[in-house]
């Protein structure tokens, strides 16, 4: 009934082509947005920030990241985690060596040097396709995950092997650092994310992000019909490990302030994979949603035994954790096999006749 | 720096085989254990290419299931069951396993792309590794089947039984998983599935029984790996990681290739173990943890397939 598109007219191709054309659709995004950037940041406990919001919008950055390569272009990777690594290495490096340079500068830069490692990385896929390259996609996981911990220059030759994000400012306010305050780190990380999330849309709607889909639908065709299967190969990978890289950048700057090798392990690439399998390949919505799905589920499952007043032993109740995030894994792949943002287009659809669906 | 430049290549590209070559004794002892180390992945990666041929389910749970199926059988043993019926229990066990995964997962998987199914089989890693923890408790378990354990030296080689057993018991299941991929009525049904699900099934295969019997299989060797691994490090967590020690060696065997997994796991095995030892110190040592992979990628850019995979050929 509220929902359609009846009466709304356009009388221009840039009307007709607008990320939102549904005019409903648009005031959606901007009170979501407006939720996000003045509600939350005035309303939500330092918890909230801290524990729910700030990762969920890097992972979401990551996701989007995997999900340009994986879900659009059609190379499966495992190697985010090292990539993530890279990012944040790189920016830690970056701005001790010339701490006056603006921090989100250091951070896009970073993301560059991320997504040189990751044309490297990305040679192989010319020649392998499918697991094969996924499971080579794991060289570079643990290739650069042994090098941060072995090689002393990238973590500036300190006893403890780990990273620490140093004070730094934007605009006279301290963004990174012990004294930066959970509201400030989470309008940064919202602001980075929103640009880079409407970057990414627009990429995968013009020319690249189709020869993306063309490669990944089958790149014989796609080589057939005039595109080069190893540039766009090459790009994608570049571009993924530049989101990778920053949304690494970010997790230790501006959510957990410091880390070690250990918090790139290969389980955090298995967790982006499933945030986009989750949410959906090839839907930048979906990256969000599952992200969202990834971080909230196991803190969900941690509080919920108090809900109920139940008491365990802790071990015992990680373990009922693990498994009931596998069996949730596996339960959704079976429901909806495409992810949370095909549920939500379900819903659009279903909406869009409601209540006569006839 | 010319000296510095010359004395690096030296120590890259001739130190390290003068030393092969004046002690030869430690070069084969490094060469036999990166050997029996080897037949230990390729018990692992035995169990992905299994179910990887007959279903085309890249099976990531492989390690869970070592883990899981190696947990079983030390825990009934600690509950006071003899030896032998904790075997059979584990593997009653793993069968019931193999059965809910076919009736409650991948019945309703049918058809999707190979990247769901895979991340079905890395949720179901978490499930059955957490369902394993539950029951038996995630500490570490000392598995202690009675086999010794004792060195001793042939021609100047110090050996170990242990790992001769490891290699004789590997050896064996292998020979047994031909016999029966071979010679019997399941195997050749198992073999037609592999080639072909729809003529598999135009044929008169059930292709839901296949699917039960290939991860029964597949537990089983993920049993004896379970047992083997135990036995050397005791039964913990770590086990399922293995799984990723055993796929550089599948990528470098080709996933559809049962010899290739035996191969691959030797090879794997002894370049490890060789790089590790001459190549390692120069660059601060645990290089065990990615040499694997990069080996493998470096066999891939040239037959992009494996060393026995099946060719692929593509059509537009």
């Amino acid at each position: 009934m509220f929902y359609r598109e009846t009466g709304q007219f356009k009388s221009s191709y840039k009307a007709d082509q607008a990320i939102f054309p549904l005019s409903q659709d648009r005031w959606f995004i901007l009170f979501l947005i407006i939720i996000a950037f003045l509600v939350i940041p005035l309303t939500a406990s330092e918890y909230l920030l801290q524990a729910v919001m700030i990762p969920l919008l890097i992972f979401s950055l990551a996701s989007i990241g995997l999900n340009l390569l994986v879900g659009y272009a059609g190379q499966l990777s495992l190697g985010t985690g090292g990539f993530m690594a890279v990012g944040a290495y790189m920016t830690y490096k970056l701005t001790t060596a010339f701490p006056e340079i603006n921090i989100i500068i250091v951070f896009i830069l970073a993301g560059l040097i991320s997504a040189c490692v990751g044309l490297l990385f990305g040679i192989p896929s010319l020649r392998i396709k499918g697991f094969y390259l996924a499971v080579a996609t794991l060289a570079s996981q643990f290739f650069l995950v042994w090098m941060f911990n072995k090689v002393a220059w990238f973590y500036n030759y300190n006893s403890s092997g780990t990273i620490t994000a140093p004070p730094r400012e934007l605009f006279g306010i301290t963004v990174t650092g012990p004294t930066a305050t959970a509201e400030t780190r989470y309008i940064v990380v919202l602001a980075i994310v929103c640009v880079f999330a409407l970057i990414a849309k627009n990429l995968v709607r013009g020319r690249l992000g189709r020869s993306w889909m063309a490669v990944r639908d089958m790149d014989i065709a796609a080589e057939i019909i005039g595109i080069r299967p190893f540039q766009t190969k090459l790009i994608a990978f570049s571009i993924s490990s530049f989101y990778c890289g920053l949304a690494g950048a970010l997790m230790v700057f501006l959510w957990l302030g410091s880390a070690e090798t250990e918090a790139f392990s290969i389980n955090e690439s298995f967790y982006v994979l499933f945030m986009i399998i989750i949410g959906g390949l090839g839907s930048i919505l979906g990256s969000f949603l599952g992200a969202t799905f990834i971080v909230c589920v196991p803190i969900l499952l941690t509080n919920a035994p108090q809900l109920f007043g139940l008491s365990m032993p802790i071990d015992l109740q990680k373990h009922i954790e693990i498994m009931l995030f596998g069996f949730l894994i596996v339960f959704f792949l079976i429901v909806e096999p495409h992810g949370l943002a095909r549920l939500w287009q379900i819903a659009k659809e279903k909406l869009r006749l409601w209540p006569f669906p006839y | 720096m010319d000296m510095e430049i010359i004395n690096f290549l030296n120590l890259v590209f001739l130190a390290p085989f003068v030393e092969m070559v004046s002690y030869p004794i430690f070069f084969s002892e490094v060469i036999i254990s990166g050997l029996l180390t080897g037949v230990m992945y390729s018990l692992v990666a035995l169990g992905f290419v299994l179910i990887f041929k007959a279903s085309g389910v890249f099976n990531f749970a492989q390690g869970a299931m070592v883990l899981f199926a190696a947990l079983t059988l030390v825990g009934l043993m600690e509950h006071g069951f003899p030896i032998w019926a904790a075997l059979i229990s584990t593997i009653i066990v793993l069968i019931a396993l193999a059965f809910v995964v076919e009736r409650f997962m991948l019945r309703y998987l049918i058809n999707q792309e190979d990247i769901i199914l895979f991340m079905a089989t890395i949720g179901l890693t978490f499930l059955i590794q957490g369902f394993g923890e539950t029951i038996w408790g995630s500490n570490v378990k000392p598995l202690d089947l009675g086999i010794p354990s004792e060195s001793f030296e042939v021609g100047g080689l110090l050996l170990n039984e242990f790992d001769l057993f490891a290699a004789g018991s590997g050896a064996i299941l292998v020979a047994v998983l031909a016999v029966f991929f071979h010679y019997t009525r399941i195997g050749r049904a198992l073999r037609a599935v592999a080639d072909d699900h729809q003529a598999a099934m135009a044929v008169g295969i059930p292709l839901k029984n296949i699917w039960i019997i290939v991860w029964s299989v597949a537990g089983f060797v993920g049993l004896v790996a379970g047992i083997m691994w135990g036995a050397k490090s005791g039964v913990q967590f770590s086990l399922s990681l293995i799984a990723l020690k055993a796929l550089p060696v599948l990528i470098l065997g080709g996933f559809t290739s049962v010899p290739g997994a035996i191969v691959g796991g030797l090879i794997i095995g002894v370049g490890e173990k060789i790089a590790e030892i001459y190549w390692g110190p120069l660059v601060g040592g645990a290089i065990e943890n990615w040499f694997a992979y990069v080996l493998a990628l470096a066999f891939l850019l040239f037959r992009p397939q494996g060393l026995f995979g099946e060719r692929i050929i593509e059509r537009v």
